[in-house]
């Protein structure tokens, strides 16, 4: 696995501690590692390029904070770039000012587009739309076929007159789609157009006479976050043959880093309008250039962690079993099944942990992570009784012989899992009883200690946001409410880059005690 | 410091992630119950469905003769030299002025490797092959005019030319060989298989499709167009139907019809989707109940950039790919990540997909590759 940007730099800066100015020497010597960094997150090396210039002239003019080390003020300056890139054209979905407004979808093949149509239908039907989706996917075997599914599946029309597989004219089919959609009264047209290479002269024409015949109102360029350096030359093709004003990053729920939105924006200036997030209908977003920036230089991605935590947690049981936790009583090993199940269902443990910020000291270790372990362990607690699961501590040595045959494992490993559970139980209600964790709605009277405890954030980024509450700050700590993060990412000293405040989900100290 | 440390701390920190969302569900909750409204499956309805099949049906008769002959595979590699050939292909048209140059510089070293990692060959992979050039370089007193041969040396190195790319598609003891083809979202996996099926039956070999991608709309159809064309039967299941159960009907049908192989198509799944990866686990293992696998083809497309290694590794780990298919070779992406896959994991390129066509898909050869690349 690739070491993060933070990595890099921290063996780069070493020996840079201390230092409030540095020299072209050590400027060289950090750009040449964010190249490197930008590079294997499949960013385009022209784009790098004109990245690290922009990069190096802040960075040389640039004060360097007293508070950070050098690395990291660099790694600050690098991420707001990225966001100021990534976010600077943001803007909403542009409708016509007389109906139908019309969406063309364009890309290449298996990038997403027919899912896409179905997703944008979904949502549009959702705003009050009414939508109507346009095979003018001709080409591939049973492209229409699958539209039509989609767009039943997403409760939306589908004009589909020619049945594909090669036959029909995508036109003429676009252009009759038009007269269709205003006579029954569609007001947003969505033409999903066949799957395309850059370098094909003769599906490029064709795309751009769809385009001139429909005359759309936006052209979406649909593209797969996993592409990589050829992101450049598809995007330039497409943006030369057919023109588009904005794209789609797909597939954005694999743990590709998504270089490609740098690449494209950089080179072509278009906005990047939403992302998709999944299999499902509903998987759709609103791009957050903010989230993007993190995922390129794979620092800790909180939101997304705890996003995807949203869709595979049942929020009532873990709000339940947390605060019987914290509590200190009445958190059995039942419960501890429960948020283990669920946990596994949110993807590898390791590609989890390495989302929590400050995780990443302990990347090895995470990579080393056999995932069928959490397998063995729940097995174990699978063959205790509801009685046993409650109440750990009635395991003697007969029972636990018993467990250890019924999950195929030793009495050891048994004994192991019971004994750190117990530790686990009493380190979280310690943690709960100060205060230490977030979202805990208790005025915290060691505002004062936990203030000293508590370690500054690793990550600049995080931190650095000079419009976020200063970080340990005591009146945040006692904050009773929650901000949202997702919803006003800006504001929110929770939101990226505002992991920063005393609610600061740094792991306690206890936890890394544990993790040795 | 040991596993189960880590595990207990993955629920601690689900927990500490539980606490923070449960104090989110208020504002959210209406959301979220929106969005699980929205996910209750819709109510299939079936004369719509059969319509669409019909309206397929009779619009393939015209147009698709039932069998067509397909082009032998022998002839598709110099189609393939065609494309990447240097007229086309920026990548060895780069090269090529960059080794012409009298001298190699600081500057030549550096465009060099430039255009080496455009071709998404990964930064480690292009370091060592620069390295590599330097130091033979170096050995011959500056000797530009051996640069090129010793790239192209040191990329047939990196490509392995010493792994067996032949295709098992012949089964054992009378039992049909099983090819299970897998791969992430929209990398040609139902094509490939489609264009793998003629090049099969091209050789003389009988054929049942396997359409266990049950999640996709339309992939069935899509499926079953291109085995009607070759004449192969396709096996396939509802909707939303266990894969598994499909697959294993298929490669059940195969026996039954004493075919020489099944060829089985899954659903595209992203590598980071535990319940997917674990459901396409059970697919093999349904599937070995009856006949071994002889051949997992893992599909990766030229465009992927660094991810497709991730993706290659955590395949193979479920799997046990055997090979990989490079598709969409034909666009302007160069597919460099082969080399890198091959490295990591040493499972061979064995098919390469070079366009829409029916017949663009040909034998992976390193030297030809390179030959290619490089001319």
């Amino acid at each position: 696995m690739f070491d993060n940007l933070q990595q890099r730099l921290t063996g780069a800066f070493k020996n840079l501690r201390g230092k409030t100015r540095l020299s072209e020497h050590d400027i060289n010597l950090t750009l040449k590692e964010i190249r490197v960094a930008l590079l294997e997150a499949d960013v385009n090396l022209e784009v790098v390029k004109a990245f690290i210039h922009r990069v190096r002239e802040r960075a040389t003019s640039a004060e360097i904070n007293q508070a950070l080390n050098a690395g990291q003020q660099i790694v600050k300056i690098v991420y707001d770039e990225l966001v100021a890139v990534l976010g600077g054209e943001q803007r909403p979905l542009r409708f016509a000012k007389n109906p139908p407004t019309v969406i063309m979808l364009a890309g290449l093949q298996g990038s997403g587009k027919t899912t896409l149509a179905g997703k944008l239908g979904k949502w549009l039907k959702e705003q009050g739309h009414s939508p109507l989706l346009v095979a003018a996917d001709l080409q591939r075997p049973n492209a229409v076929n699958q539209l039509q599914v989609v767009g039943e599946r997403a409760g939306v029309h589908v004009y589909a007159p020619q049945p594909g597989n090669g036959v029909g004219d995508p036109v003429q089919v676009s252009r009759d789609s038009l007269g269709f959609a205003t006579s029954k009264l569609y007001d947003v047209v969505i033409v999903d157009t066949a799957g395309r290479l850059g370098v094909d002269q003769e599906l490029m024409k064709q795309a751009a006479d769809i385009r001139d015949a429909v005359h759309p109102t936006e052209v979406l360029f649909v593209v797969d976050a996993m592409i990589g350096q050829d992101a450049v030359n598809t995007a330039r093709a497409f943006e030369d043959g057919v023109g588009f004003d904005g794209v789609v990053l797909s597939k954005l729920d694999g743990d590709a880093r998504g270089g490609a939105a740098l690449s494209i924006v950089g080179v072509t200036g278009k906005p990047i309008l939403f992302a998709s997030v999944g299999e499902g209908l509903d998987d759709f977003e609103v791009f957050h250039p903010d989230r993007m920036a993190s995922r390129i230089l794979d620092m800790g991605d909180l939101l997304t962690l705890i996003e995807q935590a949203q869709r595979t947690f049942d929020m009532k049981q873990s709000a339940e079993a947390a605060k019987k936790l914290l509590a200190g009583d009445g958190f059995g090993l039942d419960e501890f099944l429960t948020q283990m199940q669920a946990m596994r269902k949110m993807g590898p443990m390791s590609k989890l942990l390495g989302m929590m910020p400050g995780a990443a000291q302990y990347k090895d270790q995470l990579e080393a992570i056999d995932e069928r372990d959490i397998d063995r362990q729940m097995a174990i607690i699978q063959s205790m009784t509801p009685i046993e699961r409650a109440n750990p501590k009635i395991l003697d040595g007969s029972r636990r012989a018993r467990i250890a045959k019924g999950a195929g494992t030793t009495v050891s490993a048994v004994n192991t899992l019971v004994n750190r559970f117990e530790e686990a139980r009493k380190m979280m209600a310690r943690a709960g009883a100060s205060g230490a964790l977030p979202g805990m709605r208790r005025q915290v009277k060691q505002a004062k200690k936990k203030a000293k405890t508590h370690k500054v954030s690793g990550n600049p980024a995080k931190r650095g946001n000079p419009a976020a509450p200063k970080a340990d700050a005591p009146e945040i700590v006692s904050t009773p409410d929650i901000s949202l993060p997702g919803l006003t990412p800006k504001q929110s000293p929770f939101g990226m880059p505002g992991i920063s405040g005393g609610q600061n989900i740094e792991l306690p100290d206890e936890v890394k005690k544990l993790l040795g | 410091m040991n596993t189960t440390d880590l595990i207990f701390l993955v629920i601690l920190i689900g927990i500490v992630l539980a606490l923070v969302i449960a104090s989110l569900m208020v504002v959210r909750g209406r959301r979220i119950e929106k969005q699980e409204a929205a996910k209750t499956p819709p109510v299939e309805t079936p004369a719509e469905q059969e319509s669409a099949e019909e309206q397929e049906q009779t619009e393939s008769q015209p147009q698709a003769p039932p069998l067509d002959i397909p082009e032998a595979p022998e002839g598709r590699l110099a189609r393939l030299r065609r494309k990447l050939s240097a007229a086309e292909n920026p990548f060895a048209r780069g090269l090529l002025s960059l080794l012409s140059a009298d001298k190699l510089d600081e500057e030549t070293y550096e465009d060099l490797e430039a255009t080496l990692i455009t071709a998404d060959l990964g930064v480690a992979a292009t370091t060592e092959l620069i390295d590599a050039l330097r130091t033979e370089i170096g050995i011959s007193g500056g000797d530009t005019s051996k640069a090129k041969q010793v790239l192209h040396d040191e990329l047939v190195k990196l490509g392995k030319p010493e792994l067996d790319r032949t295709l098992n598609v012949e089964g054992a003891d009378g039992k049909p060989g099983v090819v299970l083809v897998v791969g992430v979202n929209g990398t040609g996996k139902t094509t490939t298989i489609g264009k793998l099926a003629r090049v099969l039956v091209a050789e003389g070999h009988t054929l049942v499709l396997g359409a266990a991608d049950t999640f996709r709309a339309a992939a069935a159809d899509q499926l079953e167009t291109w085995g009607s064309r070759v004449g192969a039967e396709t096996v396939r299941g509802t909707e939303g139907a266990d894969p598994a159960s499909v697959a294993f009907a298929a490669v059940q049908r195969a026996i039954e019809a004493e075919v020489d192989t099944a060829l089985i198509d899954t659903a595209g799944r992203l590598h980071t989707k535990t319940g997917l990866m674990d459901e396409l686990g059970k697919v093999k293992r349904v599937i070995e109940k009856q006949a071994p696998i002889t051949e997992v083809l893992l599909v990766l497309d030229a465009t992927t950039g660094q991810n497709g290694l991730i993706q290659a590794k955590v395949f193979a780990e479920v799997v046990d790919v055997t090979g990989i298919v490079l598709t969409k070779l034909d666009g302007s992406a160069k597919g460099g990540i082969v080399f890198s896959v091959q490295q990591e994991l040493g499972v061979p390129v064995k098919l390469v997909g070079l366009g829409e066509g029916p017949d663009d898909l040909a034998p992976f050869d390193v030297e030809e590759f390179v030959d290619a690349l490089l001319s």
